[in-house]
């Protein structure tokens, strides 16, 4: 088993709260990932057979989903939102400027395989752009400078 | 970071107060008051034929009326049904519901153990984009105190009544605000939008009779029961009554959310709330209502925020989220961004939104480097215009709308990049 007890006693738990138990299955691929860092290809087995499923409809739903991965991720994931709203506002100036301090084309990972940067489409934080979001974490109200110091503050 | 709206009115008055975020508090602050009246004093048929008259409208885009999808619940039906809460809010410029469920999750939640009552329904699914992970804590928070404390379970207020609320993040995917794309992505499937009919009132949420409602629209429910239809009819036009959130983004003094009556001219909303564009320099033109709403030139701005008066614009009042442009703006490079997110949102399902999508973007990014022929912009129109009308869902509509909209008030933006064979607004986006 790749998936841990305590993460299926939770699923289960998901399960019973919903009238078909794959309602649960966007919470459940959310636990897993948090567990292991993406959805791999073993866990879409094990997720398959607790909800009935065949593991290609597990793939399926995973490479739907933007915030859903197959493969290994970097540690952090930072999101520069790029839409309309935050590009008016220098958002595309800001993660040019990201760009070059970690030494990454977006969307990419860092050469320590660290910090992925990426852009995002709108994230409603429209008032209060440029903006990133780093893993679950908004950062807002941001100039170059705050930014890149945000961006050395993270933890290994 | 999210800040409480500048301008409050019944729904935000009390957005700053972090007594507000919790039970104890709403309620001293005259919370749950009016779920109460309806689950004792009030009959079902009473309640949506009060919140038909109040003619409240609903707030995450279209602008239905929210009695009369309450009315299309069928009450012969043996079957459980459901309650689906839009909180999915992923229309750029939009913001507002993100405060309502860091600030407001008990009014909505009253307002949907309100609606609950209303259409019978066993149970709501509160379905938060997966980005919104505060707000989702939030609300789940307010949740879990709402059963404690009994409002929500089997015994609702100790009225007998059962209903149960459950909180399903997404992951990711814009179209899962489209409402039966919503209902795919409860269901644990790729959110890809249904044929209708049947409609959700007939087949919902795991094949049962569902109303979808969004988190703002819920919020006013309380209100109205406490207050009355005509206290609510006293805020905004006659047909499009009440306050509601709006969004300011883009080029103004004070970007912000601003709860006003619907009605509020754009122009009052712009310069006196936003505090119009700084630096001197003039607006060149105005995004409505998120981005699927198409945008309005600086002559137009007078236009009162309401449905009647915005639809003789060719517009909409969509979300409410309004993105301010000023004149250093290149409205191509604004239409290639629009473009780019809806090549890049579109579900795939209908040839005509997945292949017109990324033909649009592809023509509007040519002519964005100079690249464009004269012959462009009818292909344009054209491709736009078969993608109207023709989907599954309205999407492909929202993604053409944004384009003819830039077409049809700044289309010599589009000829000076063709003519000239470069972008004549150097300095466009590099603020």
């Amino acid at each position: 088993m790749v998936i841990s007890e305590p993460i299926r006693s939770e699923i289960d738990a998901e399960i019973a709260k919903f009238p078909k138990p794959r309602g649960a299955l966007l919470r459940a691929m959310h636990l897993v990932q948090a567990e292991h860092g993406h959805v791999s290809t073993d866990c879409a087995r094990e997720l398959a057979e607790i909800f009935e499923m065949r593991p290609i409809e597990v793939m399926e739903v995973v490479s739907f989903y933007n915030m859903f991965f197959d493969k290994p991720q970097a540690k952090h994931h930072v999101y520069v939102c790029t839409n309309l709203p935050c590009s008016l506002r220098g958002a595309r100036v800001l993660l040019a400027q990201l760009e070059s301090h970690l030494g990454v084309q977006a969307p990419g990972d860092t050469a320590d395989g660290r910090i992925h940067l990426g852009h995002e489409e709108c994230l409603g934080a429209c008032a209060y752009a440029p903006m990133m979001r780093i893993d679950d974490q908004y950062f807002e109200d941001l100039d170059v400078e705050k930014a890149k110091s945000i961006l050395d503050s993270l933890g290994e | 970071m999210l800040q409480s709206p500048y301008v409050t009115s019944y729904l935000t008055e009390h957005f700053g107060n972090d007594e507000f975020t919790t039970l104890d508090g709403y309620e001293r602050l005259g919370g749950y008051q009016a779920a109460r009246k309806a689950l004792t004093e009030m009959s079902p048929d009473d309640l949506i034929e009060l919140v038909k008259a109040s003619g409240l409208q609903g707030r995450g885009g279209a602008g239905f009326s929210m009695g009369m999808k309450w009315s299309f619940m069928p009450k012969e039906d043996d079957r459980p049904k459901y309650l689906v809460c839009n909180a999915d809010e992923s229309e750029p410029g939009s913001f507002k519901d993100r405060i309502m469920l860091e600030r407001g999750a008990h009014q909505m939640l009253e307002g949907i153990l309100i609606a609950a009552w209303a259409t019978g329904a066993a149970a709501t699914f509160i379905y938060i984009r997966g980005e919104y992970s505060f707000p989702a804590d939030c609300v789940e928070r307010a949740v879990a105190e709402a059963y404690e404390k009994g409002y929500f379970g089997a015994n609702a207020m100790g009225t007998g009544f059962s209903h149960d609320v459950r909180v399903t993040r997404g992951a990711g995917a814009y179209i899962c605000g489209e409402e039966t794309g919503l209902l795919e992505s409860l269901e644990g499937k790729k959110g890809q939008p249904r044929k209708k009919p049947p409609f959700p009132a007939q087949y919902g949420a795991f094949g049962m009779p569902t109303t979808v409602n969004n988190v703002e629209t819920y919020s006013h429910v309380p209100h109205i029961i406490n207050k009355g239809i005509d206290w609510f009819r006293a805020f905004g036009t006659d047909k499009s009554p009440g306050t509601t959130i709006f969004g300011v983004s883009g080029h103004v003094a004070r970007p912000g959310l601003y709860e006003l009556p619907l009605g509020t001219p754009l122009s009052e909303i712009v310069f006196e709330h936003a505090g119009g564009v700084p630096g001197g320099r003039k607006v060149k033109g105005v995004i409505p209502g998120g981005m699927s709403m198409p945008i309005l030139p600086a002559g137009l701005l007078d236009v009162p925020m309401a449905n009647e008066f915005l639809r003789e614009q060719k517009t909409m009042l969509g979300t409410g989220g309004i993105m301010v442009m000023d004149e250093t703006t290149c409205m191509v490079r604004v239409a290639s961004i629009i473009s780019y997110f809806f090549r890049d949102e579109s579900c795939g399902q209908c040839t005509q939104c997945r292949e017109g999508t990324g033909w649009m973007n592809k023509i509007v990014e040519r002519i964005e480097r100079g690249a464009g022929e004269q012959s462009d912009i009818d292909v344009l129109l054209d491709v736009a215009g078969k993608m109207e009308a023709s989907t599954i869902c309205a999407f492909a509509d929202a993604a053409a709308w944004p384009i003819q909209g830039l077409l049809r008030h700044f289309s010599e933006d589009f000829i000076a990049h063709i003519g000239g064979r470069k972008c004549p607004f150097p300095e466009s986006f590099e603020l």
